[in-house]
């Protein structure tokens, strides 16, 4: 028992440490995705206390965090140097889709929120 | 500057082959256009069937009144008293791109019409979808197999059967999306682009727009990305690939009024919530997995498995006492009776009826996929060398179109796409293979020719290595063209035993020098490419006899051959004109569902039930009365206010499509909500029978009356062409129904409601207001028995 909290700590200190090295550019990608997850979370509590009448509203409020979460994890994947795959992309083109796709995302909520 | 020149002639025959290319490309279109337009040709532009009528009928609105009245649209024309909101029921896919086309061919004062832009959309769009599938088929296996599965879909019998010039129906465009969609998936996949991702749910939003079958897309993709997690083949593109589009789509699948809230709410789609939830924890791990050592990974491991077992479990109970507890928010009957075919027999008689939800038969594969049915093996086994990531789609695809087929013959048309990229895959390998071995022998031939010693030289050479045996394979192989000179017979025999023993050893050879393309013999590649280019003239043969004479009915006209000459059957538009001409604008006609698309489009009038058949209780009381005597009949249609009755009979001219063969149907679902019709009252020993020995029940039911009013004046005997027997009650009267119209061939009847009777005598006043407190409860629908 004691080694399995002794892992614990372990894995977490590591954890911790391997994250530290990333680059900031990473790390404020990071930010931005944990944001808008905790903003859909908030908009989940409301929904659960007040009620989901509007609910055409409420689905756009929720997918377009959520929307919003997976395209910067996708743009993290694409500028991330660690990944061979991605190695000849520019970044800035890797940001072009990355706003090009939120526009599209974007248009279609203000048309759902009704 | 040797190489220079080969590489400009290469990048020249590039260049060259470029534009070959887009040459086949551009007849290929031709031809997808031309061999729809045999109807056409034979008939006339005109809109076939019964579901292109109201979707022509959407258009005109559409053309006439701009999008915002269509969008908002109650149609009070149908499903008389209820009506119908073709804003929110109507996928708008087809009208919109129809409508498109219309007003930007008249702003280019092009004046074409609106029935002609909705006759030629879907030869239109089966041009496009022919593209779209030469862009599928080259990203998962090559330009080659791309043209080829491109020209084998521009005349795919399956595909011209539901687009024929006139079949302007949902299909026609979304065949075209379907394919689109999965070559932008295909794309992302391969190329891990956002911006391709974009596209992806753009055109996964018209797809939506299109056509029910959207449903095939959301958990075919899932269950391809789960495909690739299991196999191992997960990468961050597969994630660019799938998780925007599940966000992004279901957004835009929600936009549609039809779909609405289905798409988070219907069962249809937990498919792709469930996978989007499985891929983010596949990257979480792989992430993890990339930033730690090996050993504390495995800790990690034991450590999450052990709690996320326990919340897994948790959560999955909740799920599925979810779905459980509401079953109607679960499947739809459509789904249900996809994944369980007796489903729809059992519970959903109306969905039991339509034939085109009916099994396919054997032959009908070969009918429609032809020589296709036999190279899809071939393309799977070529799928899988090697295998990526899209030919485990190609597939995917394939198996799942297979087994939706096998359930409904409608569905082969999903099949037809899949089979054409297999059967393109597997033409454009063996050609591959074929010509090479053509193109090998011929330079060895010629080389070997043009400078003998020093060949013989290099060819003993190359083969120092090898063993003794093989040396002498090899120098028989190199007397060759010697022997070549001399007879051919022996030449033939000896090259195929030494081909033989060659290739056997060409294994061992090619794993120790440069590699050695694997090679068949050159006359047996010769015969193969030749059998292989008469398999394709049989194929194209095939579809266009297909096209010509089994898929070009526009079915509102009919014709015949006979001894002296063609007999033009227009009946149907004869009925529909009497009707616009002869009747009130407000007057209701009743008929059963098949005719009220029809009805409503070509006569302009009211009608109590048509093909939605969204109101299963409506349909059934059109069927009950259709059952009924007839005073119990005139009495439902009155309270429907009803002023015409239409019935379509063949029994003159032998068209077996009438409402008398249709009948047990009627019988069956108005049973199944009016429980004092039974199907057994109808039938004679089990038996369905029209003539001297059928039920009493059958011998007075309105339909029966109806149709063979005034039949035994034809002939005087009655004889039923389509039944082929004389008729049981031959000289009758209609007490409460006149008839006002018959069509030349007798295939349409239409009759008139008669008017209550002013002044009742006798007992009859009795009846009468007996039968008044019946007719409104009739009127109420309640399951008791009216006239008892």
């Amino acid at each position: 028992m004691a080694k399995g909290t002794n892992d614990a700590k372990l894995l977490i200190q590591s954890l911790r440490k391997a994250y530290a090295a990333t680059p900031t550019s990473l790390k404020i990608i990071d930010l931005y995705v944990v944001y808008a997850v905790a903003t859909a979370l908030i908009q989940v509590a409301y929904m659960a206390m007040v009620g989901s009448f509007p609910f055409n509203s409420f689905l756009s409020g929720v997918l377009s965090c959520v929307g919003t979460a997976v395209l910067a994890v996708c743009l993290r994947i694409q500028v991330n140097k660690d990944n061979k795959e991605f190695k000849d992309l520019p970044p800035e083109r890797a940001f072009a889709d990355f706003v090009l796709c939120n526009l599209v995302l974007h248009l279609v909520i203000m048309n759902f929120l009704g | 500057m040797a190489t220079s020149k080969v590489e400009g002639s290469s990048s020249l025959r590039h260049a060259f082959g470029g534009v070959l290319s887009v040459f086949i490309l551009l007849l290929i279109g031709v031809v997808a256009f031309s061999i729809r337009l045999f109807s056409v040709i034979k008939y006339e532009s005109v809109i076939h069937e019964f579901d292109p009528y109201f979707n022509y009928r959407v258009t005109q609105f559409l053309s006439k009144n701009g999008i915002y009245d269509f969008w908002n649209w109650f149609d009070d024309r149908t499903w008389y008293p209820l009506g119908r909101v073709i804003g929110g029921t109507v996928y708008p896919g087809l009208t919109l791109t129809a409508g498109t086309m219309w007003k930007l061919a008249n702003s280019l004062n092009i004046p074409l019409s609106v029935e002609t832009v909705c006759v030629f959309t879907a030869p239109i769009f089966s041009a496009f979808a022919a593209w779209a599938t030469y862009l599928l088929t080259k990203e998962v296996k090559g330009t080659g197999a791309g043209i080829t599965a491109a020209a084998i879909l521009a005349m795919v019998p399956s595909y011209i059967s539901r687009s024929v010039a006139g079949s302007y129906d949902n299909e026609a465009v979304a065949i075209f999306a379907l394919i689109f969609t999965f070559y932008l998936y295909i794309k992302t996949l391969n190329t891990g682009s956002l911006f391709y991702a974009t596209l992806n749910s753009l055109a996964y939003f018209y797809m939506v727009c299109s056509w029910g079958g959207y449903t095939f897309i959301i958990n075919l993709i899932p269950m391809h990305v789960l495909l690739c997690i299991v196999t191992g083949r997960y990468s961050s593109r597969l994630y660019i690939a799938y998780a925007p589009l599940v966000v992004l789509g279901t957004l835009l699948a929600a936009l549609v009024p039809v779909v609405g809230f289905n798409a988070v709410m219907t069962s249809e789609h937990f498919g792709s919530f469930l996978v989007f939830i499985i891929i983010h924890v596949v990257a979480l791990v792989y992430y993890i997995k990339g930033i730690l050592t090996p050993r504390l990974f495995k800790v990690a491991t034991t450590l999450v498995l052990t709690v996320g077992i326990a919340v897994c479990a948790v959560v999955v109970a909740i799920l599925v006492a979810l779905v459980a507890s509401s079953p109607t928010k679960g499947w739809s009957g459509r789904s249900l009776s996809l994944l369980d075919p007796t489903y729809a027999s059992k519970y959903i008689p109306i969905i039991a009826s339509v034939s085109e939800h009916q099994p396919p038969t054997w032959p009908s594969y070969f009918m429609d996929i032809n020589v296709l049915a036999f190279l899809v093996p071939a393309g799977i086994v070529a799928c899988f060398l090697p295998l990526s990531d899209a030919s485990s789609f190609a597939v995917l695809y394939l198996v799942t179109s297979v087994y939706f087929s096998g359930v409904m013959v409608r569905l082969m048309l999903v099949l037809a796409p899949a089979a054409c990229i297999m059967s393109g895959i597997a033409l454009s390998e063996a050609f591959g293979v074929l010509t090479r071995s053509m193109k090998f022998h011929i330079t060895k031939y010629f080389e070997c020719s043009h400078t003998e010693a020093p060949a013989k030289l290099g060819e003993s050479t190359s083969t120092e290595s090898s063993a003794p045996l093989e040396n002498m394979t090899k120098s028989d192989t190199t007397e060759k063209p010697e022997v070549a000179r001399k007879e051919k017979v022996a030449r033939r025999k000896q090259k195929k035993e030494k081909e033989l023993t060659e290739n056997a050893h060409v294994k061992p050879v090619s794993a120790k020098k440069e590699k050695r393309p694997l090679v068949l013999p050159l006359e047996a590649s010769i015969v193969s490419v030749f059998l292989l280019i008469v398999l394709g003239g049989l194929y194209v043969l095939h579809c266009v006899w297909a096209a010509a004479e089994a898929y070009s009915a526009p079915s509102i006209v009919l014709t015949s051959h006979s001894h002296d000459g063609l007999h033009v059957f227009d009946d149907f538009r004869e009925a529909y004109a009497w009707l616009r001409h002869n009747t009130e604008v407000d007057d209701k006609v009743a008929s059963w569902w098949d005719y009220g698309y029809q009805t409503t489009a070509m006569a302009n009038r009211t009608v109590i039930v048509d093909n939605n058949t969204w109101n299963n209780t409506h349909i059934a009381t059109v069927g009950t009365a259709m059952s009924s005597p007839e005073k119990a009949a005139w009495e439902i249609f009155n309270s429907l206010d009803v002023k015409y009755v239409l019935v379509v009979f063949g029994g003159l001219v032998g068209y077996p499509s009438d409402d008398i063969n249709k009948f047990l149907w009627m019988v069956r679902i108005g049973g199944g909500v009016f429980p004092h019709i039974k199907e057994a009252d109808y039938l004679k020993d089990g038996q369905y029978r029209v003539d001297a020995q059928a039920t009493h029940t059958m011998l007075n039911c309105l339909m029966y009356k109806l149709s063979y009013y005034r039949f035994v004046e034809t002939d005087g005997k009655g004889f039923d062409r389509v039944r082929r027997y004389e008729i049981g009650k031959k000289h009758f009267k209609l007490t409460h129904f006149e008839e006002v119209f018959t069509t030349h061939h007798w295939m349409v009847r239409i009759y008139k409601l008669k008017p209550q009777k002013n002044r009742i005598r006798g007992k009859s006043r009795k009846s009468k207001l007996g039968s008044k407190s019946t007719s409104s409860k009739s009127g109420g629908m309640t399951h008791k028995n009216p006239w008892n």
